[in-house]
């Protein structure tokens, strides 16, 4: 489904992503794993068009989409939350997500009908499902830590994506939080049939998580497979995980 | 159309503000209904800024010039046309529009105090034609003793007229801002990159956004040429942008109506201070350090908390 190929990206001297490789297939669970600064937000600003590749391929679905901006890249079934919170404050929860199902159905531009009569079923859907449907009029900015980052979740969920990429989707939280939400993203890949691919600190989840893992260092990929494939490559023991 | 945007005491309310408002010019002092006319040009400029300032978070730093634009449209369509009179009132806010199109284009491509630069230069531009172009514009002098026609002139059936128009206009701005559109702008507002991941293309919802506004401030420029009959370039100098904003500000501007809470204080101190001293502004900069300093929400802001929190306690006791 998704294809990076040979990709590179410099700030200035510095190669944040230098020759990054990955394969996503359809319906698959894939991790990308590195230290800090291996380039994994970097990877996903660049699938995301949130940044521009100065060379390599990135193929979705067959198409070249590197060095497209974000919302195009948004409509053709990529969706993905941030490593930092990244919601509207100042909305309540619930046009948090409706504003993203607005734009799913292409209603952003309308002018004269009321917001908050449309659409409210499907938005209503995706509170639901992530657990946010009783806060639903609450204001997102004096939401915990924690919930901001389920919406986050959910404001992806709101564009009905094919492909979901999470950056960090527990970052900052408690273990029991964390064990929550990465309860509920598997439940939601598996229920609405999404591919996922994600990125994650904690290396127990990510092997109980992941179908395939990627591991990047300093702007490359080192190695990419099954997670038992990963445990036993000795660069990555050496690497990352500690060589024990 | 307002079905659950609106509180039905809040309507009750309106609908009575609107019934005084009506019947004000037979009891008050031709001059008195004058003023609130004036509040009301310059509520509706303000409150058109505040569409792209404080829900668009946008830097729109020389809006006066669309009502510039509007005003001299209406007043060159009047005096140097043969047009039919609703035909020149009606392309006047479109080409206020259009200046709004023209100039957001440019302007949208930098952000924040960039965009704003670019806009007062762009906008300074379009005065400095007002003011030199003596041919066309009248130059400094402006233009005056605009003929109107006989239902709109005369200080209170003028009054009428804004009084409608204004309505009309802040019911329109009211339905855009609950719009799909509307709540998109302020999610733009709140997080550019993150509405762009949504599938949005920010920049051209701004762009839209600021043609809106402007069309809204070419309605007051017009609004005014009713009330005063004349245009200069100070229409479209920066420090009445200035002031606007200051109007949003000071009445609060992530509130719909602060604007016009804004717009109301500031000229009727400039009315009642003015005639006694010319330094008003001096007292305006403390009264506005005040209000930054005590209700960073602007008064209307802060009223709008207390009425909430009022609200809170009392379904609080009745629980």
């Amino acid at each position: 489904m998704l294809r990076v190929e040979n990709l590179i990206n410099s700030f200035g001297d510095f190669k944040a992503v230098n020759g990054a490789n990955l394969t996503v297939e359809n319906g698959e669970i894939v991790a990308v794993i590195g230290p800090n600064g291996a380039g994994k937000t970097t990877l996903f600003n660049l699938i995301t068009g949130h940044l521009k590749p100065d060379s390599g391929r990135i193929l979705f679905k067959g198409e070249d989409i590197s060095g497209l901006p974000p919302y195009t890249i948004c409509k053709k079934g990529i969706a993905r939350s941030f490593q930092l919170l990244n919601i509207f404050p100042r909305l309540t929860v619930f046009e948090n997500v409706q504003v993203a199902v607005l734009s799913q159905h292409n209603r952003s531009l309308n002018l004269f009908r009321p917001a908050r009569n449309m659409l409210i079923e499907e938005t209503n859907r995706i509170l639901k499902s992530v657990g946010l449907l009783d806060k639903a009029n609450e204001i997102a900015g004096s939401f915990s830590h924690g919930d901001q980052k389920i919406l986050e979740i959910a404001i992806a969920l709101g564009n009905e994506p094919e492909f979901l990429i999470l950056d960090e989707p527990t970052a900052g939280m408690s273990p029991e939080e964390t064990t929550a939400t990465m309860g509920l993203v598997k439940r939601l890949t598996v229920e609405q049939g999404l591919t996922l691919l994600f990125c994650e600190h904690d290396i127990d989840i990510v092997f109980s998580t992941a179908d395939r893992i990627m591991v990047m260092q300093q702007g490359k990929t080192i190695i990419e497979g099954t997670p038992d494939e990963v445990r036993k490559n000795e660069q990555v023991q050496q690497a990352y995980i500690g060589g024990d | 159309m307002f079905k659950g945007t609106i509180h039905k005491k809040t309507a009750l309310a309106l609908v009575v503000g609107l019934v005084i408002m009506l019947i004000l010019p037979n009891i008050i002092p031709r001059f008195y209904v004058y003023l609130i006319a004036s509040i009301l040009v310059m509520a509706l400029l303000a409150m058109s800024l505040n569409l792209v300032v404080g829900f668009g978070g946008l830097f729109q730093f020389h809006h006066g010039v669309f009502y510039g634009v509007g005003a001299y449209a209406i007043a060159l369509l009047l005096t140097k046309t043969t047009l039919p009179k609703w035909i020149c009132f009606i392309s006047a806010p479109f080409a206020a529009a259009l200046a709004g199109l023209i100039i957001g284009l440019i302007c949208i491509r930098l952000s924040k105090l960039y965009f704003a630069m670019i806009q007062i230069s762009l906008g300074s531009l379009l005065w400095a034609l007002a003011f030199r172009w003596y041919g066309f514009t009248g130059g400094d002098d402006g233009i005056h003793g605009i003929s109107m026609p006989a239902a709109l002139s005369g200080v209170s059936n003028s009054y009428y007229f804004i009084l409608i128009i204004f309505v009309l206009c802040i019911i329109a701005l009211f339905l855009i801002l609950k719009s799909p559109f509307g709540s998109t702008l302020q999610a733009a507002r709140d997080n550019e990159q993150r509405c762009e991941a949504i599938g949005i293309f920010v920049k051209r919802h701004q762009l839209f956004g600021i043609v809106i506004a402007s069309f809204f401030a070419g309605v007051a420029g017009v609004l005014f040429v009713v009330l005063e009959g004349s245009v200069f370039p100070d229409l479209l100098f920066w420090t009445l942008s200035l002031e606007i904003l200051i109007m949003c500000l000071l009445g609060g501007w992530f509130t719909f109506a602060g604007p016009i809470i804004g717009a109301a204080i500031m000229l009727s101190l400039r009315t009642s201070i003015g005639i006694h001293t010319e330094y008003w502004t001096l007292i305006l900069g403390i009264i506005l350090a005040l209000v930054i300093f005590f209700l960073p929400q602007g008064v209307w802001g802060y009223i709008q908390e207390k009425l909430k929190l009022r609200k809170e306690a009392v379904a609080e006791r009745g629980r």
